[in-house]
């Protein structure tokens, strides 16, 4: 895809996120639309998937280790063929499949349940060193919080990866400066990000997360790293896309009302058109 | 007759898994810095690149086990019962049990057997712990002969599967030439009417020794072996129940949500009977040689055989 394409993906990605939020009335919104463009990148360009065969062995793996960015995540999958867009409209109703949280078991294109933070990035140096021991030539991707990485196990994993030379996996990190109780920094901070996968023997690219060309270069430049993981640490904007929601706090877990939605869907359609006309 | 020769079944665990690693290349073992103490590392010595040392980090290793499983791999991921049901006890909820995922736990280290290291490694909890995750099987072998063939099942099953053994080298009691394992199935040891005991992990022999010292005194004592405590042999339970009117049951193991709750839970919906749980009596464990903490938290042959003598009188 290029690089227009990519942008209207994206654009098309955070109005199914935020129809999932407004239909489940609850879910993550802030989390989801920061990681849109990287959804974009990776369900459009970067993943060797096909929809039609969901679970093909040699396909590459994706693994959401801040599981809580599902509404985004659904929309990547739905917008790249997996089920109807339509069905993001079910998101955490009662008997849908589309789970608040990622489910292996029911959602064609899910690799891994994930949802507990911090478990996710295990799962995935686990199917790297599977790929490692049967000389599979898939690459395994795995996104995470920059909160979340606070866990413990995040560096339980991270230590493994590098010690096995899992250069086949690659960690982003979305760092939208916010969780639940306020700024990164000001909870507990993680900082500095990029020197701490460095000392843990990671290849770390420092990306903005919201442009495409950077995010190119940066998968790019990942798969050329032998020996070591890499660490993409992708500078965004919790709430990208929808201005009232960006960089707020407040929006990581809570649902537009009736006319935050019309609001959100206006901007979003707005900034659908303005793409299609550049 | 000669002595008894004693195996303890971390051994067998290590030596079953050399086994059916030979047979099928599909097999992962995983260890958290103990594999010369879970006996992970005989696997280890025979096919180094399919063992994963995750160092001190077992939350990090179930995760590892629960991605390894999705790519077909089927990973023996092993720790002592204390650090794989307990510490790791969300991971192996969230990332092994909810996807229902081809993970084998093959726990050491459990119960307070342990001996010296004293309580913050005696896990008299795990089996409780590993009873609440939806799908879980729990096998907890009596013997040498017993935890090989459950390995082997284990392995041939699809989906977790928790593994109990033990440090403390123990009687090996069955015959290997006609022992057959069957997942979800109590063994009958001793046929008697007056009192079923059930029994599991390393009570199962104490429990024979118990009966026969009970058999001495005139009572005839049904001792089972349920080495499956989930799915527990339901149908054996009330059976017994119903053929003796009344039920022990012995574990290495607290008296709460291990095998005494679980037979209890079966018999209050089925046959209400009489029970008495024999097992660690929600307290912690101590520092000692093992054999003499089994006897001091009443779980050696001698004890049974009192505590069901009174039950009965």
């Amino acid at each position: 895809m290029n690089k227009s394409e990519l942008m209207k993906t994206a654009n098309e990605i955070r109005k199914g996120a935020i129809t999932g939020v407004y239909s489940a009335k609850s879910g993550h919104p802030g989390g989801s639309l920061s990681a849109a463009d990287i959804y974009s990148y990776l369900f459009f360009e970067e993943l060797n998937i096909d929809p039609k065969d969901p679970k093909k062995p040699d396909r590459d793996r994706f693994v959401l280790s801040k599981g809580h960015a599902a509404p985004g995540y659904y929309a990547a999958l739905a917008n790249r063929g997996y089920f109807p867009v339509e069905d993001l409209k079910t998101l955490r109703h009662i008997g849908s499949y589309l789970q608040g949280h990622p489910d292996m078991k029911h959602i064609p294109g899910v690799d891994m349940s994930t949802g507990s933070l911090g478990q996710g990035v295990s799962a995935a140096v686990g199917m790297a060193i599977s790929a490692k021991l049967s000389g599979d030539d898939y690459r395994v991707y795995t996104l995470l919080g920059d909160g979340e990485i606070q866990e413990g196990q995040v560096w339980e994993a991270a230590m493994l990866a590098a010690h096995r030379k899992l250069d086949n996996l690659v960690v982003i990190v979305d760092n939208n400066g916010l969780q639940i109780d306020g700024k990164i920094d000001d909870v507990n901070s993680p900082y500095p990000i990029d020197k701490k996968f460095e000392a843990f023997r990671f290849h770390v690219i420092n990306v903005d997360g919201h442009d495409f060309d950077a995010l190119k270069q940066a998968f790019d430049e990942a798969r050329t790293v032998k020996g070591q993981p890499t660490a993409i640490i992708a500078k965004t904007i919790k709430g990208k896309g929808v201005s009232f929601m960006e960089d707020q706090a407040s929006w990581h877990g809570v649902a537009p009302n009736d006319e935050q939605y019309k609001l959100a869907m206006e901007e979003l359609e707005k900034a659908g058109e303005a793409l299609c006309q550049k | 007759m000669s002595e008894v020769k004693k195996i303890a079944t971390r051994e067998s665990y290590g030596n079953a898994l050399v086994e059916i690693g030979k047979e099928h290349e599909d097999l992962v073992v995983l260890d958290a810095d103990l594999a010369g103490a879970t006996k992970t590392a005989i696997f280890q010595k025979v096919f180094p690149e399919r063992h994963i040392d995750c160092g001190i980090a077992e939350g990090n290793m179930m995760g590892v086990a629960a991605g390894l499983a999705t790519t077909g791999k089927v990973p023996f991921a092993s720790s002592f019962a204390m650090f794989a049901a307990g510490r790791a006890f969300e991971q192996i909820r969230n990332s092994i049990g909810y996807p229902h995922l081809n993970v084998k736990i093959g726990a050491t280290h459990a119960g307070i057997s342990v001996g010296e290291d004293g309580a913050t490694h005696q896990c008299n909890e795990d089996i409780a712990l590993m009873r609440m995750i939806p799908g879980m099987v729990i096998i907890n072998p009596a013997d040498d002969v017993e935890a090989r063939a459950a390995v082997k099942a284990a392995y041939e099953y699809v989906g977790p599967v928790y593994m109990r053994f033990g440090r403390l080298a123990i009687p090996v009691f069955n015959d290997e030439s006609t022992y057959k394992f069957e997942l979800g199935k109590g063994v009958v040891l001793r046929e008697g009417s007056d009192v079923a005991i059930f029994a599991t992990g390393l009570e199962v022999y104490e429990s024979m020794q118990a009966a026969e010292m009970l058999a001495a005194d005139g009572i005839n004592a049904k001792v089972i072996n349920i080495h499956t405590i989930k799915p527990l042999d339901e149908e054996l339970v009330v059976a017994s129940a119903k053929e003796c009117k009344k039920v022990v049951t012995v574990e290495e193991h607290s008296i709460i949500g291990g095998l005494g709750s679980a037979v209890c839970d079966t018999l209050c919906a089925n046959y209400p009977t009489p029970v008495l749980k024999i097992g660690v009596n929600d307290v912690y464990g101590e520092s000692g040689p093992a054999v003499q903490l089994v006897k001091k938290y009443g779980l050696d042959a001698e004890s049974i055989y009192k505590k069901v003598k009174a039950f009965l009188a």
